[in-house]
């Protein structure tokens, strides 16, 4: 998708969006009930009497998922209210059991946070956060699993999601996109969601609308969905935007709607009516008192939230001295910086575990499919590696074929090295040099033992060692000695 | 109609003969499996729309082996449960074709909780729809009659289980509430029924009608069988977030004596139109409250005349809401229709009555956009009020309110074919479900042979001085209860 039509249609319109973000909270069990929130499982194999929504069940709400939730609410700045109240969002869908959602409406648990994210020319904008709120998730339709009938999976059906609802503040594909690239990272560092928009645990839904540059009032906004990667989301603003902009040229008026975003085809198309119009019927869900936090606790959650990206960010460059970009890459996802943070910690060479990780690390992980916390080299290996180099043990040229080998064998390096004949002690130049100037150091030694004190072979070949902080291969080195004075 | 030879024991006169080994848990349960089949195939009361026979005996022959179990606070006595309480094994029907087919895969904690007390359930029994009613009269399995009287109803919607209670069949039943489908049945059919306060017993496993209304009562014989049944259900529960964590007392309440108590007498309860003989006997139960030593005072509940519109906005909301599930997708009926929406249409229009359908529009209606504010929002805020009069009332010094259960004593079937006029046989019980107070219904009288029910209203929690208040004036009435 070319950038070129949007920046041509920005001149004369400004965009205006503003995002829904749906994020599974990272909870063992569902939202409402004891049941397993694996991803994969068999069809309808994780569900009981509540998230089937038999009749007489009733809804406990997860403790955990509070947390969850209120960390990240912490996270974006937002304020959580000491009381907040679950509300039914009524409608009619043969993946949601109960008839309603159990979701928070008029009173949700937090407001007014923000997200500061970077705009294309550098500069940074806040983007402000309206609400945070709790829900469950639905079941899964599946349309095309058996010809002519929907399959209803309620794996899915109650585990915990929070709502993340933005302010309308971003102005271009290229920020909301940011906005959702910061949101996913803080999540990711706050450990609260695996934010996999492929598995279903993130999803977006965008609010755009188009108006003349200078004008002060809002356009008549779209909803766009069924996007699912952040990219998506991008191509899908784009084409909706033009959409707008080629309807309002047109002298035109752009209709309150809801699109599909169409991936492969590349197009939004609009849903049927009714997706727009439903009329949700809230009220406050009897089921549960309304959800009351005491602010002690609550400040207990922000005493121990985890570090936030930009506080990472900062601290590294302060620490490490790195500069800006890399700092940037090795704090790309939590799991990566702790990564270059535990090597550059063994090795207290942080500039030599930035450049391996940036380099052969990303590579390997790019290359082999795998991720950083399943990546076969873990930090304490590469920092043995890194000090193998740094002592001269071998060099830089070997050191790139170990850690090739590293990723296929849980072998440490120096083996792999000493078997490989990549030390590059085991070179007799090398050792021959080391000879000569332990023999040039000490030449009464060197002569006694030409003169037949064998015994003195220890003591030239423990200098030999010494010298080579103990990287020689003294076996080598007793048959070179003996070699040298024929002995 | 015949009486069988245990049907009339209480249960306290049960848990003893089998605690002592002077009776079976065996015998008594198979004597109350014969009379319920007796009331129905014989009296044709329409009392039962299943029987647990199997599991009964099961259960029975388990608290005969035990010594433990013998020595249980209700072992061996029978119970029936209204047919919208969810038992392991065994239909739930609420009374709705709508539910046809559908076996409940667990068991309501109430259920649990009369279980481990050693209480044997031996059938479910007919209700209105959904508990939508105050007559039985709107089950899909047709009504049940008034086992006093059968040509007139049991009261409802817990009329099955009330006359269970009233032929003999058990003892002790459990209803639900949620304007007064225990009370009223219980004044009907001259027993006593049970409302707890809101939150005192959990409410997993019935079938929802209005969550913020519904509790689990009780029917009695008499309040001290009444009084062990509540306590044996009543206390936190961790799988219902509403129940309270309140500490449950003793609720056997002997003392005969009520100097120091006193008793308001809302004058909204008392109007000019009261049936007479209803009227009369409140007086009389009065006067006997005074004769134990209670201060009677007049007092008010200001805000009691617009109980019936609230409810009417609340419950049926909740309902519109709760009876969402029932969409032929899972389980229950489903009638092929075009396509989704068409198999919803035809689901729910086939599957559901006249007043439950009545009540889901009502409330759809209600929650609708644009006028929300102007029916659900308003009711919640006079709610508050109504909850505030009995607040205000019990805060000055007044400890129960004694009140007429009904205007009127068990009307004909048919009779009240406007739903309205049929709402208003709720008028002095709704009021507690508004507030979340505790209520009981006990037998203060007959007029002619039909029974007439007090009630005796406590503040939030305070059931024991509820049943002490009810335990001394029946002693107090003595056979007068029944006359």
């Amino acid at each position: 998708m070319t950038r070129g039509p949007e920046a041509a249609l920005l001149a004369r319109y400004e965009m205006v969006v503003g995002l829904e973000v749906h994020v599974q909270l990272k909870t063992a069990t569902k939202a409402f009930c004891r049941c397993a929130t694996s991803f994969g499982d068999a069809p309808n194999s994780n569900v009981c009497p509540v998230c089937l929504a038999l009749p007489g069940s009733l809804p406990v709400l997860n403790a955990t998922a509070v947390e969850l939730a209120v960390r990240a609410a912490v996270a974006l700045g937002c304020t959580v209210h000491g009381t907040s109240v679950f509300a039914r969002k009524n409608y009619f869908y043969p993946d949601l059991p109960k008839g309603y959602q159990i979701s928070q409406f008029d009173k949700p648990l937090a407001t007014g946070g923000h997200v500061t994210i970077a705009r294309a020319d550098g500069s940074t904008v806040n983007v402000g956060v309206t609400r945070l709120h709790m829900e469950e998730d639905a079941g899964k339709s599946l349309h095309d699993r058996f010809h002519g009938v929907t399959a209803i999976d309620l794996n899915r059906a109650g585990i915990a999601l929070i709502e993340i609802v933005s302010e309308p503040d971003m102005r271009s594909t290229q920020e909301a996109g940011a906005y959702l690239r910061a949101i996913k990272q803080i999540l990711q560092y706050m450990d609260v969601s695996d934010v996999s928009m492929e598995e279903g645990s993130l999803r977006v839904d965008a609010n755009v609308s188009a108006r003349r540059r200078g004008a002060t009032e809002l356009g008549q906004k779209t909803e766009v969905k069924n996007m699912n990667s952040f990219t998506g989301v991008e191509n899908a603003l784009a084409v909706e935007f033009a959409r707008q902009c080629a309807v309002l040229d047109a002298g035109g008026v752009v209709e309150q709607m809801t699109m599909l975003w169409d991936a492969s085809a590349g197009e939004v198309r609009p849903a049927r009516a009714k997706e727009g119009s439903h009329d949700y019927r809230y009220f406050p869900e009897p089921d549960l008192p309304p959800l009351v936090l005491d602010a002690s606790w609550i400040e207990s959650v922000r005493a121990r939230l985890p570090e936030l990206p930009q506080a990472r960010r900062s601290r590294f460059e302060r620490e490490y001295k790195l500069v800006a970009y890399d700092v940037d890459v090795l704090t790309a996802s939590p799991a990566l910086a702790d990564y270059f943070e535990a090597v550059a910690r063994a090795t207290t060479d942080a500039k030599a575990a930035a450049n391996w990780v940036m380099g052969e690390v990303l590579a390997a992980l790019k290359s082999t499919g795998a991720t950083i916390g399943s990546f076969a080299i873990r930090p304490d290996r590469l920092a043995e590696l890194l000090r193998l180099v740094r002592h001269g043990t071998v060099s830089h040229t070997a050191a790139k074929q170990i850690f090739s080998a590293m990723v296929a064998s849980p072998e440490a390096p120096d083996a792999i090295a000493s078997r490989n004949g990549l030390l590059q002690v085991s070179d007799d130049a090398a050792l021959g040099r080391w000879l000569n100037e332990v023999i040039a150091e000490l030449p009464k030694e060197a002569e006694r033992y030409a003169g037949g004190e064998k015994k003195l072979q220890g003591v030239l070949i423990g200098a030999v060692m010494k010298k080579s902080k103990g990287s020689a291969d003294p076996k080598r080195l007793a048959q070179l000695l003996a070699a040298r004075f024929g002995t | 109609m015949s009486v069988s030879s245990h049907g009339r024991r209480t249960a306290a006169q049960i848990a003893a003969g089998v605690r002592a080994g002077t009776l079976t848990a065996k015998d008594v349960v198979s004597s109350a499996l014969a009379r319920a089949v007796e009331v129905d195939a014989v009296d044709k009361l329409n009392v039962f729309l299943a029987l647990a026979g199997q599991q009964a005996t099961q259960q029975a022959v388990r608290v005969d082996a035990s010594d433990g179990a013998r020595g249980a606070p209700l072992a061996g006595v029978p119970f029936a449960a209204k047919d919208n309480i969810s038992v392991a094994g065994l239909q739930v029907t609420c009374g709705s074709r709508i539910l046809e087919g559908y076996v409940s895969p667990y068991s309501a904690t109430v259920i649990e909780r009369l279980r481990e007390a050693g209480a044997v359930l031996v059938g479910k029994t007919n209700l209105d729809e959904f508990a939508m009613g105050s007559s039985t009269e709107n089950s899909a399995f047709g009504p049940t009659r008034n086992p006093l009287s059968p040509d007139l109803v049991p009261g409802g919607s817990s009329g099955g289980s009330a006359a269970a209670v009233a032929a003999g069949v058990v003892p002790i039943a459990l209803g639900s509430e949620t304007g007064g489908s225990v009370r009223q049945p219980a004044a009907f059919c001259g027993i006593v029924g049970v409302k707890p306060t809101y939150g005192r017993v959990s409410r997993y496993g019935l079938v929802a009608f209005a969550s913020s209304l519904d509790q689990i009562g009780v029917f009695g014989a008499c309040v001290a069988d009444a009084s062990t049944a509540f306590g044996v259900i009543a206390g936190r529960d961790d799988r219902d977030a509403t129940t309270a964590d309140v500490a449950v007392d003793d609720y056997l309440a002997t003392e005969g004596s009520l100097k120091g108590v006193v008793i308001g007498r809302p004058r909204e309860y008392f109007p000019a139109e009261l049936d007479a003989g209803v009227a009369r006997h409140c007086e009389r139960a009065l006067d006997r409250l005074r004769s134990l030593g209670a201060e009677v005072r007049d007092v008010s509940l200001p805000h009691t005349a617009h109980a019936i519109p609230v409810y009417y906005i609340v419950a049926p909301a909740e309902a519109s809401s709760n009876l969402a599930r029932f969409d032929g997708v899972r389980y229950g009926l489903r009638i092929e229709g075009d396509g989704l929406r068409g198999m919803y249409e035809a689901t729910r229009s086939g599957g559901f009555g006249p007043e439950v359908t009545r009540r889901i529009m009502l409330g759809t209606y209600v929650l609708s956009a644009g006028y929300y504010d102007a029916y659900y929002r308003k009711a919640m805020q006079v709610r508050t009020l109504i909850a505030g009069d009995f607040r205000n009332v019990f805060a000055s010094g007044v400890h129960a309110l004694f009140t007429p259960t009904t205007p009127t004593p068990a009307f004909p079937f048919g009779s009240r074919s406007d739903p309205y006029e049929m709402y208003l046989s709720d008028i002095f019980t709704c009021t507690a479900n508004l507030a979340g107070v505790p209520a009981l219904s006990l037998p203060i009288g007959r007029v002619g042979k039909l029974p007439v029910g007090g009630q005796i209203i406590a503040p939030h929690f305070a059931e024991r001085r509820m049943f002490q208040v009810a335990g001394a004036l029946e002693r107090a009435l003595g056979a007068e209860a029944h006359r």
